[in-house]
């Protein structure tokens, strides 16, 4: 035990060394030559692959990785090109981009968006990537957006659904290849409305978060336009993994439909619940009650196994697709990896190819420069048809699949058929209805 | 000086020195070297290390003092983040407003936290933070969606109000900055090959870690800090000679409280971002890890315990199979791959399983932490060299 005793020469050295200590960090202040962050000078281009690796989308960011290895191997002229054969712009010519051979690094963002951004800060600040890719998980993209349109670098979204990406946190440095919940909507409402009639009572359940807020809102929008009615909307916890209890109380309602706008591991459980309580046998109100999944992917339907089957969805991308550009990818995926790609190695695979393309068509790999590249650029022989990005929002415009369970698959993957295609036109939308704005682009340093 | 014993101020000094030139000590491999994937000298993981640092102190003056094993400490960290981005949305991207505001309301969280819960003690206590901090989490991650962001977060945007703060015309996202100082600016330093990072960030918060740890040795001096460890030692006996040890421990919850809010304020003024997942019990538990790991009721080592596991974090989960190829390129092939495929389980996603060892070893054969493990070397070196300086400098005054 001290005792202070405060006298006017220690006071004096005190605060001497304090105010020392105080300035120290105004002495460093930035200086940079570089044109923008990271501007590769050397013979190679690094790009930071930021996927989840661990928790509960750990499968989706694996699918993400094995397409984004797959993409450097085609962008430095290995393998048989893939996508780059049947993509409408001849830009890329297989000797990395620009010239300079692409390296890239990879980190884990643990489906938690501080993880991810220290990771991706890492890629930045340390490894010097001039583009971060990846996440799983709508949360995690925009707060990554958000860092790199701080950092300037440009960040190509992976898997991630919810409107806000694009919509009211969207940013100049960000873009997104992946539909949305409107478009989700916008497509299942009217092949809903053929198969069920329109005059149907709709019970939600909802995971209880951002994604599954503005799921339900578009399911809901959308359907209840065409004259079904909305009984209810459950919000369920996200970390639920029994919801019998959420179940029990949809048959009571009076209800005759259940949307589960639920995703991963949580789709899995509630939709097996749902269907161990027989829910898809009953009658009610004289109809054969139904259930919906509004985001579907292969992943998720492989865990849900047998009780996906006639059940009704949407999907990004789908191997079973028979254009040339699926075509394509799938051959090439398979060859390498020995099964089809899942819609998020395919959106992801497509995000660097775009960028890659972008950075070949501006000449340079100024994020600015490319992001006008990307703004309003149509392409095609991507595995989507005819896709334009728009320039407001910085959101893909493409078809969208309507999927249903299959009833008699042939293998572990052929678990989904698609039943149509809903045209672009269905599914665009205002620019300016989610609000939010871009900003300015950024290029940082 | 400070109002410190001689020892006491040589380990500041100590300290002191680490922070100043970690971006030396952190980088001591040439860029672009094979070893340079072991640097850690980059601004973020720098400022990571200060603040889980602080992060850390604060709960070691609950737990090393008092032995109450607080397991929610990450609710006053979010609590913190969230009030620092709040005052940066509003006010402005000056740090410092921020900064104190999250201290202040970690403190009244950590108060009303605090006052119910230590009414228990022993695991009843820990259940009782962790039940808070969860709940605080949950409604962060739904209900209070409006105020925290839900899952996505919160982040500054160009349309802030931001009263204080000129008006933003051009569309760039606004920077958190100390008057005029942005926390992202930083100097390159190259000297033949190594490239040494001065980011004014890192200083910043460098700075507050040196004050709070200076406040930790003085509240561990002190005669609070000896009430405290009476209370850890024997509480009955404690109120058997007619104290009440609440205020004291009250006052130790809300002091540890204010040193995560501070973490967290800090946390948000180095990447302006705040999200409920910070809030989780596996954020409460780290804290845990890094104070026992680094040697509980010691002042340096939660600084040490939190530095191990950010960097295992950051460093050890961005190694992936490639890079182990490159390592063992020069063995022959299936030698590589023997190798790659026993080391593979223990790196990347893998890292948590190191750790996991790690912790496991440090608690059974070093119980007092890495700082115990320090003490050893340091004693083997006095038995060899009775006349060498001792290692008093490593060695904490515990």
């Amino acid at each position: 035990m001290t005792k202070s005793n405060l006298t006017r020469r220690g006071l004096i050295k005190t605060s001497a060394v304090a105010g020392v200590g105080l300035a120290t960090p105004t002495i460093f202040t930035a200086s940079s030559v570089a044109a923008f962050t990271n501007e590769p000078t050397g013979s190679s281009v690094t790009l930071g692959f930021n996927v989840p690796q661990s928790g509960p989308y750990a499968d989706e960011g694996a699918d993400e990785l094995r397409a984004y290895e797959l993409a450097v191997e085609h962008l430095n002229g290995g393998g048989d090109g893939g996508l780059m054969n049947t993509f409408s712009s001849k830009a890329l010519k297989g000797n990395g981009i620009l010239g300079k051979e692409v390296k890239y690094v990879t980190g884990d963002t643990q489906t938690k968006s501080d993880a991810a951004r220290a990771s991706a800060r890492s890629m930045i600040e340390k490894d010097g990537a001039v583009m971060i890719t990846g996440g799983s998980s709508s949360g995690v993209a925009v707060a990554v957006q958000a860092l790199c349109q701080e950092a300037g670098v440009i960040f190509m979204a992976g898997l991630t659904h919810s409107n806000d990406t694009t919509g009211k946190d969207k940013k100049a440095n960000g873009f997104r290849h992946f539909f949305n919940s409107y478009m989700s909507g916008a497509a299942l409402a009217p092949i809903l409305a053929n198969n069920y009639g329109t005059d149907r009572r709709a019970y939600h359940l909802t995971a209880d978060y951002n994604w599954g807020y503005t799921t339900e809102e578009a399911v809901r929008t959308s359907t209840e336009a065409l004259g079904w009615e909305t009984v209810a909307a459950v919000k369920t916890p996200l970390t639920q993994t029994d919801f019998s209890s959420y179940i029990a109380p949809v048959l009571q309602s009076g209800a005759d439909v259940l949307v589960l706008n639920h995703y991963g591991g949580n789709m899995v459980n509630s939709l097996t619940n749902a269907v161990q309580f027989g829910l898809r046998d009953k009658l009610v109100n004289n109809k054969n009650f139904e259930i919906i999944v509004p985001l579907y992917s292969r992943l998720m339907a492989k865990g849900a196994g047998a009780n996906v089957k006639g059940i009704y969805g949407s999907t990004n991308w789908h191997w079973s697709l028979t254009d040339e550009g699926s075509k394509a990818f799938v051959k090439s995926f398979g060859t390498k990896y020995g099964f089809p790609p899942s819609q998020a190695a395919h959106t992801t695979y497509v995000q660097a190819m775009l960028y890659a393309d972008a950075v070949e068509r501006a000449g340079s790999f100024n994020p600015c420069a490319v992001a006008e590249a990307l703004e309003g650029f149509e392409f095609d022989g991507m595995g989507n048809g005819k896709t334009l990005y728009r320039a407001e929002d910085h959101q893909c415009f493409k078809d969208v699949l309507v999927v249903r369970g299959k009833e008699n698959p042939t293998s572990e993957f052929d678990l989904l058929e698609i039943v149509e295609v809903t045209p672009t036109e269905q599914v665009t939308y205002d620019a300016s209805i989610f609000g939010g704005e871009l900003g300015a682009c950024n290029p940082g340093a | 000086m400070f109002g410190l014993a001689a020892k006491d101020f040589r380990l500041l000094l100590l300290v002191a020195a680490l922070v100043a030139f970690a971006p030396f000590i952190l980088n001591p491999f040439p860029e672009g070297s094979g070893m340079a994937q072991f640097n850690a000298g980059y601004p973020d993981l720098m400022q990571r290390f200060v603040i889980f640092g602080i992060f850390a102190i604060g709960f070691n003056i609950l737990f090393g003092l008092t032995g109450y094993l607080s397991f929610g400490h990450a609710a006053f960290l979010g609590v913190g983040s969230y009030a620092a981005i709040w005052m940066m949305k509003l006010l402005t991207m000056n740090v410092i407003p921020a900064i104190i505001l999250s201290v202040i309301v970690a403190g009244v969280f950590s108060l009303i936290v605090g006052w119910i819960s230590l009414r228990r003690s022993g695991i009843y206590f820990s259940i009782l933070t962790l039940a808070f901090a969860q709940m605080m989490y949950s409604l962060a991650y739904s209900v209070l969606t409006p105020i925290t962001g839900g899952e996505t977060g919160l982040q500054p945007k160009t349309s802030d109000p931001r009263i204080l703060d000129s008006l933003v015309t051009d569309g760039t996202t606004p920077k958190a900055n100390l008057f005029g100082l942005e926390m992202g600016a930083s100097y390159d330093l190259s000297v033949s090959g190594w490239v040494f990072t001065f980011n004014a960030g890192y200083y910043i918060a460098a700075v507050v870690m040196l004050i709070s740890f200076y406040v930790a040795i003085r509240i561990f001096r002190s005669p609070f800090g000896m009430m405290l460890r009476a209370v850890k030692s024997n509480q009955n006996r404690l109120n058997y000679t007619g104290l009440n040890a609440k205020p004291y421990t009250l006052a130790a919850f809300v002091i540890s409280g204010m040193y995560a809010g501070l973490a967290g304020g800090l946390m948000v003024a180095m990447d302006t971002q705040a999200g409920a997942e910070r809030m989780f019990w596996t954020a409460s538990g780290e804290v845990v890890l890094m104070t026992i790991l680094g040697g509980a009721g010691t002042l340096i080592g939660p600084v040490l315990g939190a530095g191990l596991i950010k960097y295992m974090e950051n460093i050890l989960s961005k190694i992936n199979s490639n890079i182990l190829h490159e390592w063992f390129a020069f063995l022959p092939d299936g030698f590589e791959d023997l190798l790659v495929t026993l080391i593979y389980p223990f790196i990347g996603k893998g890292w948590h399983l190191t750790l996991g060892i790690l912790f496991m070893l440090v608690v059974i054969f070093l119980p007092g932490g890495l700082v115990e493990g320090g003490q050893r070397i340091g004693r083997l070196f006095k038995r060899k060299k009775p006349d060498a300086t001792p290692a008093a400098d490593k060695t904490p005054a515990e």
